[in-house]
């Protein structure tokens, strides 16, 4: 569906473009009429910025936080996903267990600090422990909805071949609940961004968050809150669409087709 | 054919005196629904012969796909027996192959990786031999690396029957295979699975709503009454193929069939 | 770390103080407020940018931006224009549900089959009328799926937010219990109680979803 057909390769750069100088000078005007001393211009963003890289504290912060973030998302992949395909795949196993998936799952990963501190202490595993729990269960909870979507059709057509269940499952099962997976799983990945973020404001002292809740604590630096903030959602964006590219290996091709 | 050749019985076998491949005594499918019975097959009696064509004809929702899934052993019948070469059908079996529309080829597996699926018990040259073999059975060379959703909807069929007589199997169950096709694709899909049926012998049952379709290719047309579902007759036909469907044999089978489900001829 | 029994003798614990009650009603009170004023901005603003092609792409860079930004991040600002208290944690939940709302709406519309709109422009219907009588109905299931997802993050949030910017609610419950004595047993008795009422929460948009009225879309899948 689409208002304009043909939109041309111009038009493409120069929307995008005219929003954010729109965006920017608004911000930059509206801090100048309001007369804020605490509320940063772009500028001074981009100097705050600046003073973080050449003292290298930026590149340790980042360091740090993508670390978390892989290490705690990695573990929730190699436990969710065999977990996620089991319950799928037996669902009264799956009944037994939902109950506590669906009590857990709304409570905030970050309503689990205090656990994770006592179990870990202040520190790097409190806040990749805060992760793992962030991404693991919207895996299970995919891998469990991908599987019992997959058309009974396939299921047939392969126990009509003389399959058995394992083979059943790594052969047609799998694949073609892949796709699905595959969404839940880039989903996860977000959330995880999210959530180091979080942890890191309140559970280590060092990382993206923690620069933000220091450098608002110690003096308001507010420009380097600010800059802090931007280059999250520049990282995030990149990691999200790092994982988009998993979506058009060939396997995997024929469930996305549909979305451009 | 040795003890187990038997005559043909009135209408019920098949028309050749052949050995008989499947038989359902008595077949009969309730489903609860909402707690309620819904009858959907009463007392289905028939018997085909190895190497027979049958085609179920009848309404939609009369019970078609529901007798087919049962003689497939996907479905167990509420009464009565089904058996294939004289044993009660258990469950799925590979060589009993069933062909759903061009839905159930897999999505994730090229053309090639879909025809060689029941092969892989098969060393890797010997699979390559059979997959190349009835990929140009079906005319589908040059498209071995291709996925299904690349394909039209007439060549995602080819490859379903191709997939399913890669494994040999002595029956398949074909459930409107050529229902989602273009009514040009469709004529050409026919006489391709004539062409296949005639070269490999195997049994083959054959649901359509289509009459045309039936009288076509069939040995013999069962005509199913509405829901719930019973045999209303079956339809010897008896031309030679290639059939000339205009010749006055044709029309007068078709015309046979069209008055015995209650339609007339004009629209 | 608490078993079962300690944890249940928690929840009592907090019943008869009727804090249980004034701190659900404040955390529930929060996200009401960030929800709704989310689904008041992000909704017609999702349908225009869905709609007008030109709108969505400018919008885009900045969208995609701000989304990977965890909602807490925003505490410092949050606190810094709205001050300690229930307006910054309302802020806080605004902005959490507003972006992920606000793209769910734009793909939703992105999503309907042209025939529907080639149908009601057949049929001679203005711009206006075309979004209130064929654009709007048919993003409603999948706008109803958008806001189920978004309630869960609301809740998310304000758990979160509770913990750092206010001192009610029942985010507050689990630092203070924990911070004032190491009371782990009010700690996971608060988290029973997030969860229990955030699976009541999603429960109930659930069953707004199964409503006669938008059956339609679920049936289709089926
Ligand atoms: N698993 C099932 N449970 C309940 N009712 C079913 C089931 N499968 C089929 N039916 C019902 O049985 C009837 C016959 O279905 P089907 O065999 O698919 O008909 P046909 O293939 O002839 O169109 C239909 O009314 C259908 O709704
Ligand atoms: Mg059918």
């Amino acid at each position: 569906m689409n208002s304009l057909s043909g939109t041309n390769k111009l038009e493409r750069w120069l929307w995008p473009i005219l929003a954010t100088s729109l965006f920017l000078l608004l911000w930059r005007y509206s801090v100048t009429w309001s007369g804020t001393k605490v509320f940063p211009s772009p500028g001074e963003v981009e100097r705050g910025l600046a003073q973080l890289v050449q003292s290298g504290v930026l590149y340790h912060d980042i360091v740090d936080s993508l670390r978390r973030v892989a290490i705690g998302y990695l573990g929730a992949l190699c436990l969710g996903i065999p977990l996620g395909l089991l319950f799928g795949w037996y669902p009264s196993l799956n009944r037994i267990v939902n109950p506590v998936v669906q009590i857990l799952r709304p409570i905030s990963p970050i309503a689990w600090i205090p656990v994770a501190i006592l179990f870990f202490g202040v520190g790097d595993d409190a806040a990749i422990f805060l992760v793992f729990l962030g991404a693991f269960f919207p895996i299970v909870v995919s891998c469990v909805d991908s599987v019992a979507n997959v058309p009974l059709i396939y299921r047939r057509a392969g126990i009509n071949f003389g399959l058995t269940p394992p083979h059943l499952l790594a052969r047609v099962v799998f694949p073609a609940a892949l796709p699905q997976i595959l969404v839940g799983l880039r989903i996860a990945l977000g959330i995880g961004w999210l959530v180091v973020v979080a942890g890191e404001m309140i559970a280590v002292d060092s990382g993206l968050g923690f620069l933000i809740i220091d450098s608002r604590n110690s003096g308001k630096r507010y420009d380097l809150v600010v800059g802090a903030m931007l280059l999250i959602g520049v990282i995030g964006l990149i990691l999200d669409l790092l994982f988009r590219r998993l979506e058009t290996v060939k396997p995997v091709r024929w469930g996305f087709r549909n979305e451009s | 054919m040795s003890a187990s050749t038997r005559p043909t019985s009135a209408t019920q076998g098949p028309t050749r005196n052949v050995r008989i491949k499947l038989r359902t005594e008595n077949v009969s499918m309730i489903f609860q629904r909402e707690g309620k019975a819904l009858p959907v097959l009463e007392d289905i009696d028939l018997e085909v012969g190895d190497g027979e064509f049958v085609c179920l004809l009848g309404p939609s929702g009369c019970g078609k796909s529901t007798l087919l899934s049962a003689m497939a052993g996907f479905l167990t019948p509420t009464g009565g027996k089904i058996r294939i070469d004289g044993e009660i059908v258990r469950g799925p079996d590979p060589r009993r192959i069933f062909v759903f529309q061009e839905r159930g080829v897999f999505p994730w597996l090229t053309v090639e990786g879909n025809i060689g699926f029941g092969l892989s018990k098969l060393s890797r040259s010997e699979r390559a031999k059979r997959v190349s073999y009835y990929l140009q059975m079906v005319g589908l060379e040059g498209f071995e690396k291709s996925y299904p959703h690349e394909l039209s909807g007439g060549m995602k069929q080819r490859v379903e029957v191709a997939r399913a007589l890669a494994v040999n199997p002595d029956v398949m169950f074909l459930d409107e295979p050529f229902g989602a096709l273009d009514s040009i694709t469709r004529l050409i899909m026919r006489g391709e699975l004539l062409r296949i049926w005639q070269a490999e012998r195997k049994t083959i049952l054959f649901v359509t709503h289509d009459i045309d379709e039936a009288v076509q290719l069939a040995d013999r047309v069962v005509v199913m009454s509405a829901r719930p579902g019973r045999i209303q007759q079956i339809v010897p036909i008896d031309i030679s193929h290639p059939r000339d469907i205009s010749s006055p044999r044709y029309l007068e089978l078709r015309d046979g069939i069209l008055g015995q489900i209650g339609l007339a001829h004009r629209l | 770390m608490p078993g079962p029994l300690k944890t249940v003798r928690g929840i009592a614990d907090l019943v008869p103080h009727g804090l249980i009650v004034k701190y659900v009603v404040a955390s529930v009170f929060r996200v009401t407020w960030g929800f709704f004023l989310a689904v008041l901005a992000a909704v017609p603003l999702g349908l225009a940018a869905g709609w007008y092609r030109r709108a969505e792409m400018a919008l885009n860079p900045i969208l995609q931006i701000l989304r990977p930004i965890s909602p807490l991040a925003w505490i410092p600002i949050a606190i810094l224009w709205f001050g300690v208290g229930d307006l910054a944690a309302v802020f806080l939940i605004f902005v959490g549900c507003f972006l992920p709302l606000l793209l769910a709406v734009i793909s939703a519309v992105q999503g309907v089959p042209a025939v529907y709109i080639n149908a009601g422009r057949n049929f001679g219907l203005s711009p206006i009328a075309l979004m209130r009588r064929i654009l709007f109905p048919a993003i409603v299931p999948r706008l109803m799926t958008g806001l189920r997802i978004t309630l869960g993050i609301a809740w998310l949030v304000v758990v979160a937010a509770e913990m750092i910017a206010v001192n009610s609610g029942l985010g507050f419950l689990i630092v203070d219990a924990r911070n004032a004595g190491n009371r782990y047993d009010l700690v996971v008795a608060g988290m029973v109680i997030i969860g229990v009422v955030g699976l009541l929460l999603d429960n109930a948009v659930h069953s707004l979803e199964r409503a006669s009225a938008f059956r339609w879309g679920f049936e289709e899948k089926a």
